[in-house]
């Protein structure tokens, strides 16, 4: 089976996020990347489907600046056996619109009969990219998933949902996103990080996968950042003074119903 | 031309989700700013009756999608309908609901409109007929002011954000024929509990434990929760410690959360915790370390064991709900 991850590198989440002076982008300097964590979820589950199945491929695709290899070293650390990056100056605040169309184009290259992705960025928060991408490869989505099994052509696919999970079936190719719970990431080893060196990894331009730079980019986005603003301080709390927990517990009471008017 | 507003409203089981009234009530504001009609639709099976709520949320029409194949979401079917209602109508704005259906299905069907689509917003603008949204970034360290080029504009809404404004308007149903087009995919089994209990989303109060719960029995937890009425949820460390399952999980790597109270307990305040509840209405923190971060987030603090202060604190909103 050949499975592709589409792989994000992402800030750290205990990374303290600074706005840069152009008020669009933030502060690279000082920020320790690593893999989005969801997506480490897809490249682990891939791993799994990959043993589970024997024979098989797990290609990792990122559209990312040259430090991205980085992520994907580490992929290929934990046992993945090939990376494709897509560089190119011209992806520069390119909207997740155009990522996907970027990601689409690369796939044509790869062949693929699943692909895993995580739920979400945990940069941006857009939710986007991984249908956006089954729908420009023209192939069935599930999204936040915690449980799968691959039968017959077909994967079952138990997503989240407010107050519980649903299971849908798709036809393979698809392409799913993972949700925290599906599996516990493995460390990359030693060997596998030895072995990771000499794995292939790819880095494409944009004409190298056929996308006129015009069709991506600020000019051609859909959605464009104007402006990052951090949210209001939260006015300074009050603690709550008291002889007795049971002072502080009607004073909190008292708090809530009388100044928040919550309760 | 383009025109007007057009908002998808979930339902499920014959109820519209409470996020639903706060995306039509949106939808009603921007249409009126705009100046053009807002049109309700209703997916899903045996939905006409429930339907014509939407006028009473200031729907000038109604379309409604009623068909056996509607009765359980998938993306497929959901994207062919949905594709087809938006270029019938050709509407300036398309709105959902960022429920996990919404995400989903706002996000798939941007991409087959090739449209702008803003996901999970927690406001939105007219600057001329240009849609700029507000949204959350970095699991909500950073807000970035997002602006929509060509139409239709679309804006998937975080639930709870949005205030719900009746407002009677006409309300003229109309029963569409759809088309589900090619699936390729299909609901096997539902795990689905009972409808009564709420979602962290949606929820208006939530009550946290973290680490220092310090195992997996978080029944005073439990417990606050029920007596106000919200939901319970957790920090990563206790999610990962498997004291709760994963679907409790506030913060960036889990739930972003906006209810009108939250009250964390034993929770350190991790930044990646902070960045999925600071925009809480009303945040109370509960943890004996006084120099726990969580304070410097709180409305009220209260140094002491939780599992003291949790019994004291659910006794007196006792009293005060008798």
């Amino acid at each position: 089976m050949e499975i592709v991850v589409l792989l994000k590198q992402v800030p750290d989440t205990e990374a303290t996020i600074q706005i840069g002076d152009d008020k669009t982008t933030i502060k690279t300097e000082d920020i320790k990347w690593v893999i989005n964590p969801y997506d480490e979820y897809a490249v682990e589950e891939a791993l799994r489907i990959k043993e589970a199945q024997g024979e098989s491929k797990v290609t990792i695709l990122t559209a990312g600046k040259q430090r991205a290899i980085e992520a994907i070293r580490t992929a290929l650390a934990m046992g993945a056996d090939e990376g494709v990056l897509i560089d190119d100056p011209a992806i520069e605040k390119t909207d997740s619109l155009g990522i996907a169309k970027i990601l689409a184009a690369a796939l044509k290259e790869i062949p693929c009969d699943l692909i895993i992705a995580g739920q979400r960025a945990v940069d941006d928060d857009c939710y986007m990219v991984p249908a956006a991408v089954a729908e420009f490869v023209g192939i069935p989505q599930v999204s936040m998933v915690v449980k799968q099994e691959i039968n017959n052509g077909k994967i079952s696919c138990e997503r989240t949902v407010e107050g519980g999970t649903v299971v849908i079936e798709a036809e393979l190719p698809a392409l799913f996103t993972t949700q925290k719970g599906i599996n516990e990431p493995r460390y990359a080893s030693l060997p596998g990080i030895m072995k990771a060196k000499k794995k292939p990894l790819e880095t494409k331009s944009l004409a190298d996968i056929g996308i006129d730079s015009n069709e991506v980019g600020k000019a051609a986005a859909k959605c464009v950042v104007r402006n990052l603003s951090f949210p209001p301080e939260r006015a300074p709390g009050k603690i709550i003074e008291g002889e007795t927990v049971e002072e502080k517990a009607v004073e909190l009471a008292r708090l809530l119903r009388e100044e928040a008017k919550v309760i | 031309m383009p025109q007007g507003v057009l908002v998808i409203a979930e339902q499920g089981e014959g109820k519209f989700r409470k996020n639903a009234y706060e995306v039509i009530s949106e939808g009603r504001r921007l249409a009126d700013a705009i100046g053009e009609p807002l049109t309700g639709v209703v997916l899903g099976s045996e939905v006409e009756q429930i339907a014509g709520e939407l006028a009473e949320y200031g729907a000038d029409k109604i379309l409604v999608g009623d068909d056996p194949a509607l009765a359980d979401y998938t993306t497929d079917v959901y994207t062919n309908v949905s594709f087809d209602i938006v270029k019938n109508n050709d509407p300036k704005i398309v709105l959902l609901g960022a429920s996990a259906q919404g995400k989903d299905l706002s996000a798939r069907l941007a991409a087959r409109l090739n449209a702008g689509l803003v996901m999970d917003c927690t406001s939105l603008k007219l600057e001329d007929q240009t849609l700029i949204a507000i949204r959350p970034v970095f699991g909500g360290k950073v807000l970035a002011e997002v602006a929509i080029e060509d139409t239709p504009q679309i804006a998937a809404i975080r639930p709870n954000v949005m205030e719900i404004v009746k407002n009677q308007k006409a309300g003229d149903l109309e029963k569409i024929s759809i088309n589900t087009g090619a699936t390729k995919t299909k609901v096997v089994e539902k795990k689905v509990e009972a409808s009564t209990k709420v979602d962290l989303t949606e929820a208006d109060f939530i009550v946290s434990g973290g680490r220092g719960m310090g195992g997996s029995d978080f029944s005073v937890v439990e417990e606050l929760a029920h007596v106000l009425g919200g939901a319970v949820g957790a920090s990563r460390s206790a999610v990962d410690e498997g004291w709760r399952p994963h679907s409790d999980q506030v913060g960036q790597t889990g739930k972003v959360v906006t209810p009108n109270l939250y009250i964390a307990c034993g929770i350190s305040g991790a930044i990646q915790h902070l960045a999925g509840m600071a925009s809480s209405k009303y945040i109370v923190a509960i943890n004996k370390d006084p120099e726990a971060p969580i304070f410097k987030k709180a409305d009220f603090g209260i140094v002491e064991d939780l599992f003291k202060a949790v019994p004291s604190i659910i006794a007196e909103i006792k009293k005060l709900k008798e």
